[in-house]
């Protein structure tokens, strides 16, 4: 747990219960009712023991203050995984009304599209176990990774222009990939964007980084299938047997997202200013606004540019276990399960209150969780619902569930989308030694190539919630339905 | 009397928050730039191998402030840039608006230097700039 010395950074914890007036509605819903300028109630999804974490950090003042956003409809909503953020708290949903809602940067997070690709093989722990050392050290030396990690190809401004309107079929068009690929992302990999609302400055920002994974908490890693909970449904997504061997990589739209979420930021303060904001990075426009359409259509190009990457960053993969196994990619299998956004904004319908309705549903550090039937699940996972990745932190086990109908009605179809920080990158800092993270992680069995030994401290296991709550208590409340569990074997670390 | 501590970093579960200290706005400033800096890399190792000279206008305080750390940030994503130091920063007030100049010394990332996590983007959220007692205070939280 963390313990925070700074005054200036805590919230009195025991006013704040008080002053919200948090309802336990059963063992996992916590509900915080309409009151003041709130203008729908605020629902948190944990336990007990999630709860604890949450009310330490600005996690509930924040959603409240979501609540208060115009045009919001039904509940401003927190993930089991939710943990602070800025304006909007991270593990955070929220739904406005096209007719007077609003659409906030702040919202969907400086990382657009930052998302999770999971990839199958039909390789076993046993064929992994001779090679895992060549195949970590190979795929380390195709994918780049950390700071300053140089990208393997260069791509020209109308090159990069091109990925923001066309996104990963841009990429499989350029070679990296499989025509197939895009049947299993969300959007096929593809939001409507107009490049032209991208600035140049943005755009020369993602140039030279298209085609790497970054640093911070982004990673890939080698998983052995675990546990099924869900046979019939795993089965429908190619996760067959313990043991199989799978792929997740976790990355997004690098520095051009982070510079169209700042650009708009500024363009919206500029616009609106902060009078009336409750937080300045609440800053948002009107959905239907000149501002507000700008921002979507920049948003979508940055989502564009990170399945792009990950495109790309899985082209590499494939090349990297062709070379290393000796056999095709095809003949090992490594179709995509599934690729998921976690910082996103999207229009979609959704029943409020009995009624029909058309959306804006921001998702910031959440996954959507559709359930059977939805037309945006691709038509061969149609019949068991969306295919939902979540995954753990360095070391711990990830996992794949599927979205429900009950998440549709609870949470705009969403759930949580991974650990959750519980402490800061300066604790993490000062309490740990890299030396002892990647010995233990490597006396647990798991490899670990970093580009920076004070990354893996930051990103170490214990700084995070643990993941086996966050998933059953999604599994509890409905959100999403637990598949199956992989652990890692090996990780590559930005 | 004692040195001034140059800045220092607070608690913040996903975000790196610091507050910069300067007996003047343009040292508070750039101390402003190597917090944000320090994050990824040890800026008193980086070799001055670079030299560029920047000028930034903004509406106010904040808005210099957002744009010159953001200008650097652009440096990493676009060059590979590290800072070592900043020099010869000005800060002057005309026609209501503010303008910052400057010398930044840096150097490209290489393997000499161990650098580490992001800072993805200079944000708003509890950005104060304000004199007290004598000393320029900045406080800031950066997205990483």
């Amino acid at each position: 747990m963390v313990s925070n010395n700074n005054n200036n950074n805590v919230i009195n914890n025991d006013n704040q219960i008080s002053d919200f007036g948090i309802v336990k509605k059963d063992a996992n819903t916590w509900q915080i009712p309409k009151k003041g300028a709130m203008n729908v109630p605020a629902v948190v999804y944990a336990s007990d023991i999630l709860m604890a974490n949450i009310k330490q950090d600005k996690t509930i003042s924040q959603i409240v203050n979501v609540a208060q956003l115009p045009g919001i409809v039904k509940n401003a909503l927190a993930m089991p995984d939710a943990h602070q953020g800025y304006g909007f708290p991270i593990g955070g949903v929220a739904a406005f009304r096209q007719k007077d809602g609003v659409i906030s940067p702040g919202g969907v997070g400086f990382d657009i599209n930052c998302g999770v690709r999971m990839i199958k093989t039909n390789l076993t722990v046993e064929d992994m176990m001779p090679k895992k050392r060549e195949i970590i050290n190979t795929m380390f030396a195709n994918v780049p990774a950390g700071l300053g990690g140089k990208a393997n190809v260069r791509f020209t401004e109308e090159e990069t222009i091109e990925v923001l309107e066309k996104g990963a079929k841009w990429a499989i068009k350029q070679g990296f990939g499989w025509k197939e690929d895009t049947d299993r992302m969300e959007e096929n990999g593809y939001m409507k964007a107009d490049p032209n609302d991208i600035s140049a400055r943005a755009i020369a920002r993602g140039k030279p980084q298209l085609g790497s994974l970054g640093a911070g908490n982004h990673f890939l890693e080698i998983q052995s299938v675990d546990k099924i909970i869900d046979e019939k449904t795993s089965n429908a997504f190619g996760v067959t047997k313990k043991g199989q061997i799978v792929l997740m990589v976790h990355c997004g739209s690098r520095g051009l997202g982070h510079q169209v979420a700042s650009e708009y930021i500024r363009k919206m303060e500029d616009k609106y200013g902060f009078a009336g904001l409750l937080d300045r990075e609440l800053i948002n426009a009107p959905i239907s606004s000149d501002l507000g359409v700008a921002y979507y259509s920049a948003m979508s190009g940055a989502a564009n540019y990170a399945w792009s990457n990950r495109q790309m960053i899985t082209h590499w993969i494939r090349e990297s276990f062709e070379k290393v196994f000796g056999r095709t990619a095809k003949d090992m299998e490594m179709s995509i399960i599934y690729d998921v956004c976690h910082n996103v904004a999207k229009m979609e319908n959704h029943v409020v209150d009995g009624e029909k309705m058309n959306v804006c549903v921001h998702r910031k550090g959440a996954t959507r969780s559709f359930g059977p039937g939805r037309i945006e699940i691709p038509e061969i996972y149609r019949a068991y619902g969306q295919p939902v990745i979540i995954p753990g932190s360095m070391g711990t086990a990830s996992y794949l569930l599927r979205g429900t109908k009950k998440a549709e009605e609870l949470s705009f179809g969403s759930t949580a989308h991974g650990a959750g920080r519980v402490m800061s990158r300066f604790a993490a800092v000062k309490k740990f030694r890299s030396e002892t993270v990647a010995s233990e992680l490597e006396s647990k069995g798991i490899m670990i190539k970093s580009a920076s030994w004070k990354g893996i401290v930051e990103e170490a296991p214990q700084v995070y919630k643990d993941i086996d709550e966050v998933v059953r208590v999604s599994h509890d409340a409905g959100l999403g339905s637990l598949v199956a569990r992989m652990v890692p074997m090996g990780v590559i670390k930005g | 009397m004692i040195e001034m501590k140059k800045y220092e970093y607070f608690e913040h579960t996903a975000d790196a928050k610091f507050k910069a200290y300067g007996k003047n706005l343009e040292d508070a400033f750039s101390n402003s730039a190597l917090a944000v800096f320090d994050i990824m890399v040890n800026t008193n190792l980086v070799e001055p191998k670079i030299k560029k000279e920047i000028k930034i206008t903004g509406k106010n305080k904040e808005s210099l402030l957002f744009d010159f750390l953001d200008e650097l940030l652009f440096f990493l994503d676009t060059e590979n840039f590290v800072l070592h130091k900043v020099e010869n920063m000005k800060i002057t007030r005309k026609k209501g608006a503010y303008e910052l100049k400057a010398t930044i010394l840096g150097d490209k990332i290489n393997k000499k230097y161990e650098v580490s996590g992001i800072v993805k983007a200079i944000t708003y959220n509890e950005m104060e700039i304000a004199k007290k007692d004598g000393v320029w205070v900045i406080t800031a939280v950066v997205d990483r």
